[in-house]
This record gives structure tokens, C-alpha cells and sequence, in this order.
């Protein structure tokens, strides 16, 4: 029972969420300082998803030359910036990754 | 559409390492093979389905585990107040149909698209375009995961793709200091707020990152 009315209040939030701004009605504005906001989204949102997984290990902050996944995420920093190209860019980092998994 | 598709497909080595992963970790914590393919079509969001398979099997009250997921998922909300700008004016169906369609790596690839192309027609036809084939290889990958379990070959280390996916996404929108100035921030507060419950340091850090490229902006007027 508990399992079902999990799933349908996970389905509800989520769909929820995903739709909110979008079933607004045309005429009424987005406020110019949250149209403003709205463009560090990505910057902000996405690097708090993909941060932890260079910068945590183990559940403890891992800023260090032996830490092998931060080093790969450099890597394929330094490719996405120079090339920008999503492939390359995780080409490089899985095989940044298994490079220092070998030097480390 | 078929632009959307294609450009959809350089990102699906992320996605499907990623829906994999989320097949085999919900399913190792206990959860039904058919429960967690049913909650993958119907709440599509990978990683508050994780914690959520986490949390049902350390036996978390219903109520928690929605609340988990609103914070892990609210970046969705930020999503749609963006794609508005772009598609508010879409008849209502097809409005209901982009909010189910919302996934990180399609907001991303949109987010571009209008970057590069500002003013060219055919948006929601890229959206959905790109969306689907997402929504199909991730459904895929999470099937995969469910039927293979714990037997992925973990040497190959592909989770590692998931982030590497969303750091492709990010750097090029870095495009002048305020920017970057949101990256740095979010970055620091996620890590420095890791220990909180619930994935709270997500959306925390999203609100101080956003802050901190609103201030740099207008510090530097």
C-alpha cells in the first residue's frame, strides 16, 4: 500500500513541478527579475549535480591529487571548454578516469 | 525534429550509463523489477528514483520520501519557468506534453539550441525531437538495468559518464564572469552543505548560485 501511494505522490510532485510556469497563461508575465534569474539556471543547477561526484568520495570532500575522478572531471573541463563537444568531452573524461586509476 | 534527434545523440552515452545505473541500484534496494519500471515511466527523474528506492527499503513513511523527492526534482520548476520563455504560447496539450518530456540533458540541449539560434522557428519541434529520443533510450536503459541487475561489468566504470554528460552540458553556457560566478558558488555550496539530509544541498546551492550571478551582474555595471 505505502509502495503505491509513494509512486503516485512522486509521479504528482514531479509532474507538478514540470508543468507549474508552463500552465500559466500567456498574458501573465514572467517578473523580469526571476526572467533575469532564470538564466544562472543551468550554471548553477546542473554544476550542483555533476560537483559532488568530482568533489566528494565516500561521502567526505576529496580535494586532492589522489582524488582520480576530480582529475579526470579537469580533464574533461578543459574539453568541453576548448572543443565543446559532448562526446569528446565524455570520451575524454572515461578515459582520463581509467588513466589515473592506473597512475594513482 | 529530426535536428533535435540528432543533436540528442551525442548525450545518449551519458543517459543510458546513467538509466542503467538507476535500474540496477533501485532494484538492488529491494524494489520490485515491475514497480521500479512502472515508477520510471511515470515520474522519469532518475536520481530522486534512486533515493527513493533508498529510502522505501530503510522503511521511510511515504510522506518523507515525496518530500525528498519535490527538493530533488524542483530544478524541474526552474526548468519550466525557462522553456516558457520559449514555448508559453504552445496550445495546452502540447504544453502538458513538453512538462512531461523534461529531463536535464533535453533542457540543456534546448538551452544551446536557442543560444546558438536565438530567433529560428522550429524550437518545439528540436524540444520534442530531442526529448524522445531521450525518454526512449533512457526507458531502455533503465529496463536494462532492472533485467541485468548487479551483473554490469563495474570496471568499465560508465556511471562516471552521468556527470561527465552534465559538465558537457554546462561549460559552454560559462560564457562571462556572472556565469561563472554561478558555476563556482553552486559548486562550493553543494559540497560545503554535502552532509545535509535529503539532497537538501542541491536546490540550496542552485538559490546560491543563481544569487551570486544576479549580484555579479549588477556588480559589474
Amino acid at each position: 500500500m505505502s509502495i503505491w501511494l509513494t509512486l503516485a505522490g512522486m509521479a504528482l510532485v514531479t509532474y507538478a513541478l514540470r508543468a507549474s510556469f508552463l500552465l500559466l497563461p500567456p498574458q501573465v508575465e514572467t517578473p523580469p527579475l526571476l526572467r533575469r534569474a532564470l538564466r544562472y539556471v543551468p550554471a548553477a543547477v546542473l554544476t550542483a549535480i555533476w560537483a559532488p561526484e568530482l568533489l566528494l568520495a565516500g561521502g567526505e570532500i576529496a580535494i586532492s591529487p589522489g582524488n582520480e575522478r576530480l582529475l579526470a572531471g579537469a580533464v574533461a573541463i578543459a574539453v568541453a571548454w576548448r572543443w565543446r563537444l559532448t562526446f569528446a568531452t565524455i570520451l575524454a573524461g572515461l578515459a582520463a578516469l581509467h588513466l589515473f586509476h592506473r597512475l594513482i | 525534429m529530426l535536428a533535435g534527434a540528432r543533436a540528442a545523440l551525442p548525450v545518449l552515452a551519458g543517459i543510458v550509463a546513467f538509466g542503467v545505473i538507476t535500474g540496477v541500484a533501485m532494484v538492488a534496494s529491494g524494489i520490485a523489477p515491475l514497480m521500479a519500471m512502472l515508477m520510471s515511466i511515470v515520474v522519469f527523474a532518475g536520481a530522486s528514483m534512486v533515493a527513493a528506492a533508498q529510502l522505501l527499503a530503510s522503511g521511510t513513511p511515504a510522506l518523507l520520501i515525496v518530500l525528498t523527492t519535490v527538493f530533488i526534482n524542483l530544478r524541474f520548476m526552474m526548468y519550466s519557468a525557462s522553456l516558457r520563455l520559449h514555448f508559453g504560447r504552445e496550445p495546452l496539450g502540447w504544453r502538458l506534453l513538453i512538462a512531461y518530456l523534461q529531463a536535464d540533458n533535453v533542457y540543456g540541449l534546448t538551452l544551446m539550441r536557442y543560444a546558438e539560434r536565438p530567433e529560428a522557428p522550429g524550437g518545439r519541434d528540436f524540444f520534442l525531437g530531442a526529448a524522445l529520443v531521450v525518454w526512449l533510450a533512457w526507458q531502455l536503459a533503465v529496463a536494462a538495468g532492472i533485467l541485468i541487475g548487479a551483473s554490469v561489468p563495474a570496471w568499465w566504470r560508465l556511471e562516471f559518464a552521468a556527470p561527465l554528460a552534465f559538465i558537457a552540458m554546462t561549460v559552454p553556457v560559462l560564457r562571462d564572469r556572472a556565469m561563472v560566478a554561478a558555476a563556482v558558488v553552486a559548486a562550493v555550496c553543494v559540497v560545503a552543505a554535502h552532509a545535509l539530509p535529503f539532497k537538501l544541498s542541491i536546490p540550496l546551492a542552485a538559490f546560491a548560485g543563481i544569487g551570486a550571478g544576479l549580484l555579479f551582474e549588477r556588480s559589474w555595471r
